[in-house]
C-alpha cells in the first residue's frame, strides 16, 4: 500500500484535537517540548476512556453477562487494532503490558534466561535506554551470561561494523533500540535483523521512541520481538505492547502466574492458557488498550507518513534555528533520526536552561534522559531535550529559541 | 509570580562562573560525595578538621549553576567554623530553603541569597545537595571522634 502525504500537514486541525495544548503555564501558551517522555493525548483517547467506564466497565474474559461480553470485545479489539498497526501476522502474536520496560522484561526473563549459560552473551548498544539495559543485566547476572555494548560514533550512530565483529557464536539474543530517545538516532533495523539472523541470533527492537514517528512493520523488519509504550503513542500510561513470534511465544515459560494466563489449576500444576493470554496475568489495563485502540486510529488517520515527513520538516527548521544561539551545540547528528534535538550550552548547565525556559512556558526535558552511558559517551554530564511530536509547530520552536536566548541573557 | 532573578541573583551567577574552593584537599581529614540521581549533579566535599574546627573545605564536581553556587557559598560561610556551629548551619539553612515562600526566613548573610530556591520546589535539591554531604561527611568525623575520644 502506498500512502500519498498531504502537500500540506494540517497541523491546526490536529492541534485543535488535543485540549491541553491550549492551555497556559506561567501566564504563556503552553509550548510542550517533551514528547520523547510522553505525548499529550487527543479528544478521542480521552472520549475511549470515559466511555470506557462509562459504558462498559467490567472485567475481560470471565463474565457471561453483556457487559463483561462487550468489554472483552472491545478489549480484543484493541489487540487486534495493534496488529495491524505494526502488521504482525496473527493477533495472538500481540501481548499487552503495563509498557515497554515490561515487554524488555518478559523477554529477558522467559526467552533469555532459560537459553543462557554462564559464558554466553547478550548484544546491546551504547544508546540503550536504562529499561534496555538493566534488564539485561539481570538475566546476565543470574546466568552468567556476559552483557556486550555495541559502540556508536561522534554523531551517534550505531557502528555496524562493530556491532557485526560483536555478533559472536555466543551471542543469545540482540536488543536495540529502533530510535534512540537521548540523541533521536533511528537505527538500520532492517539491517541489524539480516545481519543478527544470519548469524542465528534473534533480535528485540526497542519500538518506543520509533513507533509514534514512523511506520513500523515488524514482519518487514524481520524481528522476533518488538516493543513499544502505550503513553508514547497518544495513548494513556499502563499500556504497553509486546510483539513476539508465534514460535517464540508458544515455546516460552510465563512471566507472570496468575488469573488469565491459565487454563487449569489445580494444586499440583496448573496448564497455561493459549496465547496471547499466556503472558497476561490478572486483570488487565482494559480501558488503557481501548484507549490505545484509539490512540492508534488517530495516528493512522493522520498518516504514519505525513507525520514522519512534517515531523522531519520541523526538526530541519529547529535544528538551523538553535544554531542561532551562542554557545550551543547538539548533541546527536546522525543524517537518519527524528524529532530529538539534545543539546549543551556552553556555561550553562541544562538544569538552568530547563528552569528558565519553564519560565516561558515551554517544557523541555534536562538531565541523562535515563541514558546514562550516552551521556558519559559524549562527555556531558546531561543534556536539554526539546522532543517533538506531531502537535509542534515552527512557532513553538521559534518560542524556544528566544527562550534559550533569554538563557544567554541570564548567564552572559 | 516568582522572578527568574530571585533565583539566578548576581552573587549566586557569581560563585558558579568562579566557584570559590574549587578543588581537592590533599590532606583532608573527611570527605563524602553527593549525588543527586534526578538530575545526575554530583560533588566531592573535602574537609580538614583540626581540633573540631574546620580548618580547610574545599568541593569538585558537576553540577547546575545552584548546587556549584550553594557549595561554593557553603565552603566560603565554614572555613574556621566549629564542627557544632556547622551543625547549627545545615539546620538553619534547610529551614530557609524548606520554608514556604510566603513566610519570612532567617537572614544567613550571603547564603541568603539562595532564599529564592523556596519559589521554585524542584530546585530545592539542587541547593541543598552540597549541605547534604556535607552531613554526611561530618558525621563520619562523629563516628571518628566518638571511637577516638571512646565515648
Ligand atoms: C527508547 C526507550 N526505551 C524504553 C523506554 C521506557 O518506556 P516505559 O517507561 O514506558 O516503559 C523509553 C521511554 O522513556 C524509551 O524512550
Amino acid at each position: 500500500m502506498t500512502f500519498v502525504a498531504p502537500a500540506v500537514f494540517d497541523v491546526a486541525r490536529i492541534r485543535a484535537d488535543f485540549p491541553i495544548l491550549e492551555r497556559t503555564v506561567r501566564g504563556k501558551p503552553l509550548v510542550y517540548l517533551d514528547n520523547a517522555a510522553t505525548t499529550q493525548k487527543p479528544q478521542p483517547v480521552l472520549d475511549a476512556i470515559a466511555h470506557y467506564y462509562t459504558e462498559l466497565n467490567a472485567n475481560v474474559h470471565r463474565g457471561v453477562h453483556e457487559l463483561s461480553e462487550r468489554a472483552t470485545e472491545a478489549y480484543e479489539a484493541a489487540r487486534s487494532r495493534v496488529r495491524t498497526f505494526f502488521n504482525a501476522a496473527d493477533t495472538h502474536e500481540i501481548v499487552f503490558t503495563r509498557n515497554a520496560t515490561e515487554g524488555i522484561n518478559l523477554v529477558a526473563h522467559s526467552f533469555a534466561r532459560p537459553r543462557l549459560q554462564a559464558g554466553d552473551e547478550v548484544l546491546i548498544t551504547a544508546f540503550e535506554h536504562h529499561s534496555n539495559i538493566v534488564p539485561w543485566q539481570l538475566a546476565c547476572e543470574a546466568t552468567g551470561a556476559r552483557l556486550r555494548v555495541a559502540p556508536i560514533d561522534d554523531r551517534g550512530e550505531l557502528m555496524l561494523d562493530e556491532f557485526e565483529r560483536l555478533l559472536g557464536p555466543r551471542t543469545k539474543i540482540a536488543s536495540v533500540s529502533h530510535m534512540s530517545n537521548a540523541l533521536g538516532t533511528i537505527t538500520p533495523a532492517r539491517e541489524i535483523v539480516r545481519l543478527a539472523h544470519a548469524r542465528g541470533v534473534p533480535v528485540l527492537l526497542d519500538g518506543s521512541q520509533a513507533a509514534y514517528h514512523m511506520p513500523v512493520d515488524v514482519q518487514a523488519l524481520g524481528c522476533d520481538f518488538y516493543v513499544a509504550t502505550g503513553h508514547k503513542l497518544y495513548g494513556p500510561t499502563g499500556i504497553g505492547v509486546l510483539y513476539g513470534r508465534t514460535g517464540h511465544l508458544d515455546a516460552m515459560p510465563p512471566f507472570l502466574g496468575g488469573g488469565d494466563m491459565i487454563s487449569s489449576v489445580t494444586f499440583e500444576r496448573s496448564a497455561w492458557n493459549v496465547l496471547p493470554y499466556k503472558f497476561e496475568a490478572g486483570t488487565p489495563h482494559i480501558a488503557g488498550a481501548i484507549a490505545l485502540h484509539a490512540a492508534l486510529d488517530y495516528l493512522t488517520s493522520a498518516g504514519l507518513d505525513a507525520v514522519s515527513a512534517y515531523e522531519r520538516q520541523l526538526l530541519d527548521y529547529g535544528t538551523a534555528a538553535l544554531q542561532d544561539v551562542p554557545g550551543l551545540r547538539i548533541i546527536g547528528t546522525a543524517p537518519e533520526k527524528a524529532s530529538i534535538l539534545s543539546f549543551v550550552m556552553d556555561g550553562v548547565h541544562p538544569h538552568d536552561i530547563g528552569t528558565i525556559v519553564d519560565r516561558e512556558g515551554v517544557a523541555i526535558r534536562t538531565g541523562h534522559h535515563c541514558a546514562q552511558p550516552v551521556m558519559e559517551r559524549f562527555g556531558v554530564p546531561a543534556t536539554a531535550r526539546a522532543s517533538l511530536a506531531m502537535y509542534n509547530t515552527r512557532e513553538e520552536l521559534d518560542v524556544l529559541v528566544r527562550a534559550l536566548h533569554r538563557v544567554r541573557q541570564v548567564f552572559g | 509570580m516568582a522572578d527568574l532573578n530571585d533565583l539566578y541573583q548576581e552573587v549566586i551567577l557569581d560563585h558558579n562562573r568562579r566557584p570559590r574552593n574549587f578543588h581537592a584537599l590533599a590532606d583532608a581529614s573527611h570527605q563524602a560525595e553527593g549525588y543527586n540521581p534526578l538530575c545526575g549533579d554530583r560533588l566531592t566535599l573535602y574537609l580538614r578538621i583540626d581540633n573540631g574546627v574546620i580548618a580547610d573545605v574545599a568541593f569538585e564536581g558537576s553540577g547546575c549553576a545552584i548546587s556549584k553556587a550553594s557549595a561554593s557559598m557553603m565552603t566560603d560561610a565554614l572555613k574556621g567554623r566549629r564542627v557544632d556551629e556547622a551543625r547549627a548551619l545545615f539546620e538553619r539553612f534547610h529551614r530557609m530553603v524548606t520554608t514556604s515562600p510566603d513566610e519570612p526566613v532567617e537572614d544567613l548573610g550571603k547564603l541568603s541569597a539562595l532564599a529564592g530556591v523556596r519559589e521554585f520546589p524542584v530546585r530545592v535539591k539542587c541547593a541543598s545537595l552540597a549541605w547534604h554531604t556535607l552531613k554526611a561527611a561530618m558525621a563520619r568525623e562523629t563516628k571518628t571522634t566518638t571511637e577516638t575520644e571512646g565515648w
